[in-house]
């Protein structure tokens, strides 16, 4: 049982510090890219890896199951939510932009 | 009858889950809430007669989602070398994907699962094709994408 | 190993309140408020680990509740000019399914 434990918590430091580098590393593209459409793509390194990681890494220390459901809940709501948002921002903004010739592949 | 027995099974377990309290008094608030909820829903299904139907299998789903997420995890790579490089050399651009889909359910997870991994952003549905952005595109992006659209229509129920 | 999450978390905060302040149009915006808000939830879940309470997490659920709703209510407002019902969606909708 010792060694499921240390490995537990091995597991969930990984996670929580991956997920901890990825937030700081999306707020920081966030930060410094130029133009609207790149910091979209920076803003979505928040919001699945960073959320991923770091809700990952919540649900390994939870140690009760209602806390884990709770977690497992919050993540699928913004797995589901956070593409959709991200989707209607970019369908709204592409108003102000000239969409490219239709020519699919 | 079927879809009211399931959605009750689903609504007190959510509020059972999410409660954590276990007395006669919460758990009656519970069904009563769960009741109110289905009799709402089946009045408004009587208004529009829109049906979203859910037709993908269960088991395939469950071994795209676990594929889409190593996925995510490939391309949060990329985009973090490139914010790490800046973006002075990208080559951002716009494009339009033809999809396979049948369902609209099935275009719905394509163009959530484009807008999931970093890199790609899926910018409006219009008809068969979607408009995506490309944070800094290469040739190479879109047999990733034809990929994805391959194992979409793979999870759907075929007619 | 939680203090060191609200810590990152804190830092790329002020990094989005900073892109909040020098934002050039109304989507960077939109888009750092909704940053803002996903770092939010997860914020107030490691915030109560690290309390332990973990009563924390039905107020995460609920700004992650409120959080999609304001963006989609905000984006519908800036491309329909109304929150509620919308009559002539033909005339202004370009390409929106």
């Amino acid at each position: 049982m010792e060694i499921f434990e240390i490995l537990l918590n091995v597991l969930s430091w990984i996670f929580v510090l991956v997920g901890s580098f990825l937030m700081v590393l999306g707020a920081i593209g966030i930060l410094r890219f130029h133009g609207f459409w790149a910091r979209l793509h920076a803003a979505s390194v928040i919001e699945s890896g960073g959320m991923i990681f770091l809700l990952a890494g919540m649900c390994l220390q939870a140690g009760d199951f209602l806390i884990f459901f709770k977690l497992a809940f919050i993540g699928l709501f913004l797995f589901i939510t956070g593409p959709t948002s991200t989707h209607a921002l970019a369908s709204a903004a592409l108003l102000d932009r000239s969409k490219p010739k239709k020519e699919s592949n | 009858m079927k879809n009211v027995i399931l959605s009750f099974t689903i609504l007190l377990g959510t509020w059972l889950l999410l409660s954590g309290v276990y007395k006669t008094l919460i758990i009656a608030f519970g069904l009563f809430s769960v009741i109110l909820t289905i009799f709402f829903v089946r009045r408004m299904d009587k208004f529009d007669r829109y049906q979203v139907k859910f037709d993908i299998r269960f088991f395939k789903f469950i071994g795209y989602f676990i594929w889409l997420l190593g996925e995510i995890a490939k391309s949060n790579i990329q985009v973090i070398k490139t914010i790490l490089q800046g973006d002075k050399n990208i080559n951002q651009k716009m494009f339009y994907k033809k999809t396979t889909q049948a369902s609209d359910i099935g275009k719905v997870i394509f163009a959530n699962s484009i807008t999931l991994t970093p890199g790609t952003i899926s910018v409006s549905i219009e008809g068969g094709d979607i408009l995506v952005h490309s944070l800094n595109f290469k040739e190479t992006d879109l047999d990733g994408l034809s990929e994805m659209d391959k194992r979409i229509t793979n999870i759907e129920v075929s007619k | 190993m939680f203090l060191v999450a609200t810590i990152a978390l804190l830092i790329s905060i002020i990094f989005i309140l900073l892109r909040l302040y020098f934002s050039e149009t109304l989507f960077d915006r939109v888009l750092a408020v909704n940053a803002f808000g996903t770092i939010a939830v997860v914020l107030i879940g490691v915030v109560g680990f690290l309390s332990n309470r973990p009563d924390f997490l039905d107020i995460a659920l609920l700004y992650a509740l409120i959080n999609f709703l304001g963006t989609i209510a905000i984006l519908k407002y800036f491309r329909y000019r109304s929150i509620g019902d919308i009559n002539d969606i033909s005339q202004n909708s370009s390409g929106e399914n």
